[in-house]
């Protein structure tokens, strides 16, 4: 039964996704006073994609064909080990945060390379930020995760997230807490939303995620947009299991999850609104940051 | 007790509200008439502990709030020449903030109460720093920051001391309280760890005060660029003060038990001092950056004497006297040099003996006296020490002490007598700052008493150096 | 209450961070000036029956002024004269000094818990804090060029030697701990006429300039 309903929650999984990206650009509207594209933008504009053809540069190779493909597939195989609604993940193994991580690391090595393939150095010069960044968020998100099992004593994110959460808010508040700011931090960073990056933005000297995928088109973009709409919602998911600390089970555990979901998405959007991008050579600092206050509530558990 | 703190800070208000230029400076002199009279009184009254066991004439200051007294009366002296010779400076700042400083050291040589202790000393930085910043140049400017800085930092790591310390003391059976004798009387009650580690902080930031190495980055700049009476009031008087404070945090130290691990760490420091000081002195081209340096020599010297205790402690006590007034000396002498030559390079003073005939000779005598050569009295401090040393089976104590001692004797001895011999003829002149009575007589007063402590030694002033060793103990 | 309490110790540490790694003047004011304020309430939240209202009251009320207020607005004086709004990168990078911060705050925390305390905790964090933010206010001072941090700095060393203080206010003489506050109002007031002559002599506050005397 367990595992029919976490194939259940896996088809809310790969449809629910974008609508993250509609309600931040929703939010950020509102917050601007215009009225704003509707909610499902997002899923209006893949199916326009997907009916498109594809045009591919002459000089690109099966790699950047393969990019989009590898980075989807790999973010949603890491939905399988991450858990939602009120239920554990369909997969759970001792260590599989590890697993987590790495596959999202896979999706990102696949859309880096599809950019370098172009052979053009304005992807490249994205990708070159886009690693470096990567490479300083990946201890934040680690430790975060450290933290997360040492309080709750699981080294598995099921565990992690489960009914041990509760008890360790009890008991581990500050520490926790200062998890979450870490991972919200990570979280802005790895989906390339300000104050780290800027979505919108088309300019040489601002743009990171952007450019990668500056000469996909087609079905291939459409690809990628989903991928960075999973990518969203799985680190929503995480934030919000962690802030949350779930207990409620069942239908209503559903609905209190993609409540959480919405405002996850609409804090991305208030803070989108209301802050400017950092400087380049800031974001490292801010990343640093947040890998200090993780470690400071790994600290604090230890004592 | 109180009078002679509180009659130097009332004649500084009278400076810092008094609007003639001319007449502030007999603040000065009145303040410390005023003080020496009322340290005589303390000597031959001895009086009961003040304000609740927080002041007492205890021995260690019997050492060195006399002195103290001697060298500020003699440098108000000098200041009446000095300030009528600078009307185009305002010197308000000047003669209050001196005033200020004398009441501060005379409340750390009194203090019984860390507390208190702490207080006083940071009101030292707090009032001199201004003071180095006397003649507005660039230089000393920042000079004055470096001071201020380092020593507020030291000074700030000396309270954290000072709260680990009254940690120490909370504990059942402790005493709970900052005051000397209580502290004293716990003994093994006081919590080992917290005093160990309160040590530590209290040495590095009484340290810093008096300008042990390596926490002495401040000293060369302070005292290269302050006016030479304040530098003879800094190198003499502060690190004096300053001195006895850490003469006193060790006292407890070696009531709580604690008194090996206190002792390698001033030896250690005190050799280190010297050391740093023998390596800097070589070759220096300018004589009071010279100075700033032989006092650090003279700082480590007398660690060195407090961490090898017994009669090498007693050493120590009248090597502070001697340290202090030999000091005066040579700052207000090379106040004089650097007035009359407008410069403190040794490639532009030279011949002093003869341009200036009563400074240069001082200077001279100065420098002997502070390296140690008979008749002078520092000769016969350092000599105690060394003699302790040996005793106490300390050898390659001994024998690194005699190594530095010659090493500073070599250096310095080279830069001063390039400056004191020669012919003055050719080096730059300022006709107007010649020597006179006023700038003159003190420096000589002051190397007087270095002398006739050389050659005579009351058996009174000798009872109370040794009792101010037994009072640290250990 | 012992939460309140506890999110407070985090609170200054949190800042300890902010301060070691911002390099915008204004926000480290505030930041320090924030920490201030902070401590300013600490007495308050650990005062038992034990303690008398009225000494506990005067303190706090005074750190706050001193800390939170007179000292902030002071410095913010000082960057105003001098026209500066950010500072150069320091002798140990941002970056660097963050991460030695948080193994200064580490080992804090290591170190507290290999001393036993001779009376019983007031709380757990007093010591752990106090020590990293009386390290975080040395790194400031040691790694800074511009001297308002390095003031800063000292500052904030200050204020971890008052968290210290906070174990001892059972038996303290009141007048020692204002002796203390006056002490810093005092030095820092000093350093700030110090700092604007520095400015009108150097037209900066960089100390690099200061590098004039030297062996």
């Amino acid at each position: 039964m367990t595992i029919l309903l976490s194939l259940a929650y896996l088809a809310l999984f790969l449809v629910v996704p974008p609508l993250l990206p509609g309600v931040v650009n929703r939010v950020k509207s509102r917050l601007a006073g215009r009225q704003g594209p509707p909610v499902w933008q997002l899923y209006a504009d893949l199916a326009r994609l997907a009916r498109k053809g594809a045009v591919y540069s002459r000089t690109t190779t099966w790699v950047f064909r393969a990019g989009p493909v590898v980075g989807l597939a790999a973010v949603a195989t890491a939905g399988l080990v991450m858990a939602f609604g009120g239920a554990p993940a369909a997969l759970s193994f001792a260590g599989d945060f590890v697993l987590f991580a790495y596959l999202l690391g896979l999706a990102r090595f696949a859309t880096v390379l599809a950019a370098l393939d172009t052979g053009s150095s304005f992807e490249g010069m994205g990708a070159a930020r886009e690693v470096t960044f990567s490479s300083l968020a990946e201890p934040a998100l680690f430790l975060c995760l450290m933290t997360l099992a040492r309080a709750t004593g699981s080294i598995s994110l099921t565990g992690m997230l489960g009914p041990a959460l509760p008890l360790a808010w009890g008991h581990a508040a500050p520490a926790l807490l200062l998890c979450a700011i870490a991972l919200f931090v990570v979280a802005l960073a790895e989906n390339a939303r300000i104050p780290v990056d800027d979505p919108n933005t088309h300019l040489e000297l601002t743009m990171i995620h952007e450019v990668m995928v500056l000469d996909h088109s087609g079905p291939d973009l459409a690809l990628i947009l989903y991928g960075a709409s999973l990518k969203l919602f799985l680190f929503g998911a995480l934030f919000v299991r962690l802030i949350l600390g779930f207990s409620v089970q069942g239908a209503a555990g559903v609905l209190v999850f993609l409540a959480g979901l919405v405002g996850f998405a609409a804090l991305v959007g208030i803070i989108e609104s209301t802050m400017a991008r950092l400087r380049l050579v800031r974001v490292p600092q801010l990343l640093v940051g947040a890998s200090v206050l993780s470690a400071f509530g790994l600290v604090l558990l230890l004592r | 007790m109180l009078f002679v703190i509180l009659a130097p800070l009332a004649l500084a208000a009278v400076a810092f509200a008094a609007p003639s230029q001319v007449r502030r400076p007999l603040a000065l002199l009145v303040g410390g008439l005023l003080h020496l009279a009322g340290v005589a009184f303390l000597w031959v009254t001895r009086p009961a502990p003040a304000l609740g066991g927080w002041l007492e004439f205890d021995p260690l200051a019997r050492v060195v709030l006399p002195m103290t007294s001697v060298l500020f009366a003699v440098c108000a002296v000098y200041a009446q020449g000095y300030l009528k010779r600078r009307p185009d400076r305002d010197n308000r700042i000047f003669v209050g903030g001196l005033l200020v400083l004398l009441s501060a050291m005379t409340v750390v040589a009194l203090s019984q109460h860390l507390g208190l202790l702490w207080v006083a000393i940071e009101l030292t930085t707090l009032s001199t720093a201004p003071l180095i910043y006397f003649d507005k140049t660039a230089r000393s400017l920042e000079a004055a920051w470096k001071y201020l800085l380092v020593c507020s930092l030291g000074i700030a790591l000396a309270l954290l001391g000072t709260f680990f310390f009254a940690l120490a003391g909370a504990g059942p059976g402790g005493p709970r309280s900052l005051l000397l004798a209580d502290l004293t009387r716990a003994g093994a009650a006081l919590s080992s760890p917290w005093i160990r580690a309160g040590f530590v902080f209290l040495l590095v930031g009484y340290g810093t005060k008096m300008g042990l190495a390596p926490l002495h980055s401040w000293k060369p700049d302070a005292y290269g660029e302050a006016p030479g009476i304040l530098g003879a009031l800094l190198a003499g008087g502060v690190t004096s003060v300053g001195f006895i404070s850490l003469a006193r945090v060790v006292r407890v130290c070696h009531a709580a038990g604690e008194s090996a691990f206190a002792r390698d760490a001033l030896v250690g420091l005190g050799l280190l001092s010297m050391a740093l000081a023998a390596v800097f002195m070589i070759g220096q081209r300018d004589f009071k950056r010279m100075l700033a340096y032989s006092s650090v020599e003279h700082m480590g010297i007398l660690t060195l004497g407090l961490g090898l205790g017994g009669a090498a402690a007693a050493g120590a006590m009248f090597h502070t006297v001697n340290n202090g007034l030999t000091k005066g000396v040579l700052f207000l002498a090379a106040g004089n040099l650097h007035r009359s030559y407008g410069s403190k390079r040794v490639d532009d003073v030279r011949g002093a003996a003869r341009r200036l005939p009563i400074s240069g000779p001082l200077f001279l005598a100065g420098f002997l006296a502070i390296t140690g050569s008979p008749p002078f009295s520092p000769f016969f401090s350092e000599f105690a020490i060394l003699n302790g040393a040996l005793g106490g089976g300390r050898y390659v104590v001994g024998a690194l002490f005699l190594v530095f001692l010659s090493i500073i004797f070599v250096g310095m001895g080279a830069t001063v007598l390039k400056i004191v011999q020669g012919d003055p003829a050719g080096a730059p002149e300022v006709k107007a700052h010649g020597d006179s009575w006023l700038t003159a007589a003190p420096p000589l007063v002051l190397m007087a008493l270095v002398l006739l402590l050389g050659l005579f030694l009351p058996q009174g002033l000798k009872s109370v150096f040794d009792a101010a060793a037994a009072r640290v103990g250990g | 209450m012992s939460a309140w309490t506890e999110m407070v110790f985090i609170l200054v540490v949190v800042l300890d961070f902010f301060l070691l790694a911002s390099s915008r003047l204004r926000a480290v004011i505030r930041a320090a000036a924030a920490q201030g304020a902070l401590l300013a309430v600490l007495p308050l939240l650990l005062a038992t029956h034990a303690t008398e209202l009225g000494h506990v009251l005067a303190l706090s009320i005074g750190a706050f002024v001193v800390k939170g207020v007179v000292i902030p607005w002071l410095l913010m004086w000082a960057i105003r004269e001098a026209a500066i709004r950010r500072e150069v990168e320091p002798i140990v990078g941002f970056i660097p000094s963050l991460i030695l911060g948080g193994v200064g705050v580490a080992l804090a925390f290591a170190f507290s818990s290999a001393m036993p305390l001779p009376i019983p905790e007031k709380h757990a964090f007093i010591v752990p804090t106090a020590l990293s933010t009386v390290w975080t206010g040395l790194l400031l001072v040691v790694s800074r060029r511009k001297a308002v941090t390095q003031v800063i700095g000292f500052l904030v060393l200050e204020n971890g030697v008052f968290v210290f203080g906070l174990l001892l206010s059972d038996f303290m003489p009141t007048m020692v701990e204002a002796g203390v506050l006056l002490d810093l109002f005092a030095a820092v007031f000093v350093m700030g006429i110090v700092m604007f002559h520095i400015n009108r002599e150097f037209s900066s506050l960089d100390t690099e300039k200061l590098s004039a005397l030297k062996d």
